[in-house]
């Protein structure tokens, strides 16, 4: 193979230039002739019987053009909750939420009204004359206590919260733990807020009479999925909508699923045959917005006197909140991911699903595998702890040896194949974060702090992050008669910058930069089929798509051009746009020429009886995940009067195999490292015990901004996946996965003088200050 | 998240704002910077029937240093303290907790009297103006008067202002050239409002002996305090390590915070002495 011309390269991104200069094309800056905007009317309630609704005022009130209610829209649809987007047999059909509430809400944020206006602050006024007759219930706010028999419901007709039930388990466990000669128990709580993506959810519903056809411009992950739950919903075929995802500033897991103001404006739109806007406020994210929130771990393990594992077992509590609309696979996840990179004897978890009275939980960037990485950390921090062993030792002899590369553990992933790590070098991640950070070296670091009274800590997190989901990735690469290349996918930009990379991937095919290739994404109008951005995927599904279709290509414009030439292929090279004979430079044919040679004469035959067009559509099904693995390594300092934390040294090593664009991978390992550092220290979605939501503005959720972050420092480690032809791992998600772990354990350390033990995140200076004043007394 | 409807008027003297404010009895609101008023709009937590933007009125807007002290016209913004070279000398300790105000974008719109109108029990300006003993003038139909600081914070977002009032005008006492001072504050981030702060100063005398020391502390209770307990440790005596310590101490037990959904009460109860002590060491140059 020759050297690779744009792959692997630097390349700017393709999408900053509008960006950058303002042309961004976001949801809300669509407008049309006649656009009407809409506001919902949500629950204050957590938990409440909806005995009446009047919308008489409202309709009054000038500029309103309708109100509508689960009654009003119920006609137009086939079924009056949304589909369940993991369409499972485990899972009751009523455990997904309504399109807008019926006679019961189990939320504050749930949607029961939708009001359509001439603008949204008139909108805004008539939803607050929607006259509501909720009759409140007792709600159940905590996972744990809703499993006690006399909890509150968070739903009347259900017989008890638990939704469901399942276990992880291989091994000999009972062995595992009977002989062992150490035991230890760690409890967790861990928490992770909402998405927060700088522009909100949002949609804009245009109903074209001509064409009969609905367009849903939606800031959405899933195009292809929205589109076809719409056709299920509103009985329409592929004619009657088409969803376009314009630019999306960011969506973070959170705009991967069918909302219900989606469908409320699509029925909204066709029933008033005028264009509907819907942009969601940030008290809406707040309310209405997917969350990770609360698992409670309770976890025993039994290790030898190395610090090695030999078996970990215990138990799961996930807050599912009141509705399920896409699956368990957040818990899931969580559930698989613990073992990680390391070798694990032995496994039991039993996992339980719990509901209460809150906004829906789904996967946010990382989808439980934070969660199970945290777990397996702080497990392998107290196994270091009770052997008084050195941490990374410990590590380093339970870590997944690149010999033993690929390794199937007897889990299975929700696709039903085993999780099987299929390759990297762990032991050699984890190195290099020592060695950057200058682990060697920190022991005399503290030394020095503890005599001018600070308190610097070092910790290490470990993860790993099954990337590339499948069913399928689809991409068409197409040379036009103007010679020009494009690339049409199925795969959804929201801030990655995946259009870079799939440019830089069909470029290399013939001879361009990327910016000569233009790509088009998230319109179910460009190519038949699609999955959408989720599961650190795209590189590895639309990337792999794309390569075959450009590879496809690339031979018939050969071929072509040999018959043109009246050479053979062999003969010919192809560069910079070009078909040349080797060796006679300026010879030969360019892509436009080519692309009209087959493009036919009305009247004449194509010529060598090539089919018309330079194009080819290819879809990329991987078989497994490809795991990419992160190691971070970090240095606080703690204020011990103030429970202040500063991070001093933040180090990421990461595998995520070969790199098409290494810019783009850093800028999103920083991003996932941020988001790690938010969890771990600021974002805290807050519920009082009735359920109501405490924390509903960025004044007291708080994200985090420049100023906490330290200088991120990203080293690469390349060890190419053999599970998909560009060798690619994800990473938009890998940077979160290890940073709690990491983190905590180094405020841990930093606290060592104390003897502190950190067992939930994420830490605050105030928590923080009573576990200090605790352990000091 | 949209604002609820309202009358707006933007008058060009002070006379006009008053006689606007008190034509709707009570249910008019002055709009300074907007900082504060408009998310609550927003939130539809307030809904004025009139708006009365202060934005035209330029006298509202000098900053006046003389013999006096420093008086800050009730339209100046967080931006122009910090661009004003000359309050470096004649207020730093104006100009150091001005610095832990909020963020850029909202620095450059935010003022001084809407921070004090607003009366956030965590706000660095009600806190340094209870601390300097300053004077607020305001003015409304029955004409102006002057509030002393302390008398005019009467609660979370609650001001000895009238309805038909607005504030003219912040008078802060003059500022000798040796006095020494001290900022502390701890927010969650940089430009957050305050877990805890404390603003210090105090004068030397021949002997090196503090006198006239003022402690004031923000976000511990329902409006900004005076610590006299602190004052009384610090006031006549060397201010070194041990009369610190001594302060700190008072500090803490000077306040009583209630708990919220950020914090423990015993927490900022810590916390303020903590600040206390910062802030006293920064003024006394130790450690």
């Amino acid at each position: 193979m020759t050297k690779p011309h744009t792959i692997g390269k630097r390349v700017l991104r393709l999408e900053d230039g509008p960006l950058i200069r303002g042309r961004g094309r976001f949801v809300d800056d669509l407008k049309f002739a006649g656009m009407l905007e809409a506001s919902f009317v949500r629950s204050p309630h957590a938990h409440a019987a909806v005995r009446h609704i009047d919308t008489d005022a409202a309709r009054r009130l000038p500029g309103v053009h309708a109100v509508f209610t689960c009654a009003d829209l119920a006609p137009a649809l086939t079924q009056e909750r949304l589909p369940l987007q993991f369409r499972t047999d485990q899972l009751p059909a009523d455990c997904a939420p309504p399109v807008l509430a019926k006679d019961e809400v189990a939320y504050v944020g749930e949607p029961i009204a939708v009001v359509i206006a001439q603008s949204r602050a008139v909108a805004e006024d008539a939803a607050g004359l929607v006259a509501i007759d909720y009759e409140p219930l007792a709600a159940i706010s905590d996972c744990r206590v809703a499993l006690r028999p006399d909890a509150p419901l968070a739903h009347r007709a259900k017989p008890s919260n638990l939704l469901i039930e399942f276990r992880q388990s291989y091994g000999d466990i009972a062995a595992a733990f009977g002989p062992a000669p150490h035991h230890a128990r760690v409890n967790l709580k861990q928490h992770r807020g909402g998405a927060h993506s700088i522009e909100g959810r949002g949609a804009v519903a245009v109903y074209d009479l001509n064409e009969d056809r609905l367009t849903l411009w939606s800031s959405t992950q899933l195009a292809h999925e929205v589109r076809a739950f719409l056709m299920r919903l509103l009985r329409l075929d592929e004619n009657q909508i088409r969803v376009v995802a314009p630019d999306v500033g960011g969506g973070f897991g959170a705009k991967f699923v069918l909302y219900p103001e989606e469908v409320a404006l699509a029925v909204a739109c066709l029933r008033l045959r005028r264009p509907v806007k819907w942009i969601e406020d940030r008290r809406e994210h707040f309310l209405a917005a997917v969350q990770e929130r609360d698992q409670y771990w309770d976890l025993e393990v039994s290790f030898d006197d190395e610090g090695r594992l030999l078996g970990l077992r215990g138990e799961l509590i996930h807050d599912q909140g009141a509705y399920t609309p896409q699956g368990i696979n957040l818990p899931y996840n969580a559930s698989t991911g613990v073992t990680g990179p390391y070798i694990v004897p032995a496994y039991d978890l039993r996992v339980r699903v719990v509901e209460t009275n809150k906004v829906a939980t789904m996967p946010v960037r990382g989808a439980g595998y934070p969660e199970a990485a945290f777990a397996m950390e702080r497990v392998l921090d107290r196994i270091a702890g009770a052997l008084h062993l050195d941490r990374a030792q410990v590590r380093r002899r339970n870590l997944v040896p690149a010999e033993k590369m690929p390794y199937v553990t007897p889990l299975k992933t929700r696709a039903g194949s085993p999780v099987a790590l299929d390759s990297g070098d762990f032991p050699r991640c984890l190195a290099m974060a020592l060695e950057a950070i200058d682990y060697a070296g920190f022991a005399e670091r503290q030394r020095a702090a503890w005599v001018k009274g600070r308190y610097l800590g070092i910790g290490i997190g470990n993860g790993v992050k099954g990337t590339g989901r499948g069913p399928f990735e689809s991409g068409i690469v197409r040379i036009g008669r103007s010679g020009h290349i494009s690339v049409y996918t199925g795969a959804m930009p929201m801030g990655q910058g995946i259009k870079t990379a799939l440019a830089q991937i069909c470029a290399e095919q013939f001879g361009v930069t990327a910016d000569n290739v233009t790509v088009v994404a998230g319109d179910t109008a460009v190519i038949p089929h699609g999955q959408g951005g989720f599961a650190s995927r795209q590189t590895i599904t639309a990337g792999s798509a794309v390569h075959l279709a450009a590879l496809a290509v690339r031979e018939k414009v050969l071929s072509v051009a040999a018959h043109l030439l009246e050479t053979g292929v062999e003969d010919l090279e192809l560069h910079d746009g070009r078909v040349e004979v080797v060796g006679a430079p300026g010879s030969g044919l360019t892509l436009r020429q080519v692309a009209e040679a087959v493009s036919g004469v009305p009247g004449y035959a194509m010529p060598g009886k090539f089919e018309p067009g330079l194009e080819s559509l290819q879809s990329f099904l991987p078989n497994s995940l490809t795991y990419g693995m992160g190691c971070h390594a970090v240095e606080v300092e703690v204020d011990i009067e103030t429970g202040g934390i500063r991070i001093l040294h933040y180090v990421v090593v990461n595998d995520s195999g070969r790199l098409i664009n290494p810019m783009i991978v850093e800028g999103q390992l920083v991003g996932g490292t941020v988001h790690g550092i938010g969890n771990s220290l600021f974002e805290w979605m807050g519920y009082d015990d009735s359920a109501q939501p405490l924390t509903t503005t960025f004044a007291d959720y708080l994200l985090v901004t420049a100023t906490e972050v330290p200088n991120i420092e990203v080293h690469f480690l390349e060890c190419p996946s053999p599970l998909n032809p560009l060798g690619v791992k994800g990473v938009g998600e890998s940077g979160c996965v290890p940073a709690a772990g990491a983190i905590v354990a180094a405020i841990e350390d930093a606290l060592s003088p104390f003897g502190v033990t950190i067992s939930e995140y994420p830490v605050t200076p105030a928590r923080l200050f009573g576990l200090i004043a605790a352990a000091r007394s | 998240m949209k604002l609820p409807p309202f009358e707006y008027a933007c008058p060009t003297s002070i006379s006009e704002a008053v006689a606007l404010l008190a034509s709707h009895g009570g249910d008019a609101k002055p709009l300074a910077g907007g900082q504060s008023l408009v998310p609550m709009l927003a939130f539809r937590v307030a809904s004025p029937s009139l708006l009365v933007d202060l934005r035209k009125l330029a006298e509202l807007r000098q900053i006046r240093i003389t013999d006096n002290g420093v008086t800050l016209g009730a339209m100046v913004r967080w931006r122009e303290i910090l661009d004003d070279a000359r309050l470096r000398t004649a207020h730093p300790l104006l100009v150091a907790a001005v610095e832990h105000v909020a963020h850029y974008q909202i620095r450059n719109r935010g003022t001084v009297g809407g921070s004090m109108a607003h009366a956030d029990p965590a706000a660095e300006m009600p806190g340094i103006a209870v601390t300097c003993e300053a004077q607020i003038a305001v003015v409304g139909k029955s004409g102006a008067r002057v509030i002393e600081a302390a008398a005019f914070f009467q609660g979370p977002l609650m001001t000895a202002l009238r309805a038909d009032e607005i504030i003219t005008e912040i008078r802060l006492p003059q500022w000798p050239a040796k006095r020494r001072f001290g900022f502390q504050e701890f927010a969650r981030r940089r430009g957050d409002f305050a877990m805890a702060a404390a603003a210090v100063f105090y004068d030397e005398d021949a002997g090196k002996l503090a006198r006239n020391a003022h402690v004031g502390a923000i976000g511990v209770a329902d409006r900004p305090l005076r610590l006299n307990a602190v004052e009384a440790v610090l006031d006549d005596n060397t201010i070194d390590d041990s009369i610190i310590a001594k302060a700190e101490a008072a500090a803490s037990a000077a306040v009583d915070p209630a708990d919220d959904i950020h914090s423990s009460g015993a927490y900022r109860k810590a916390l303020i002495g903590v600040m206390v002590e910062r802030a006293l060491k920064g003024a006394a140059s130790i450690g």
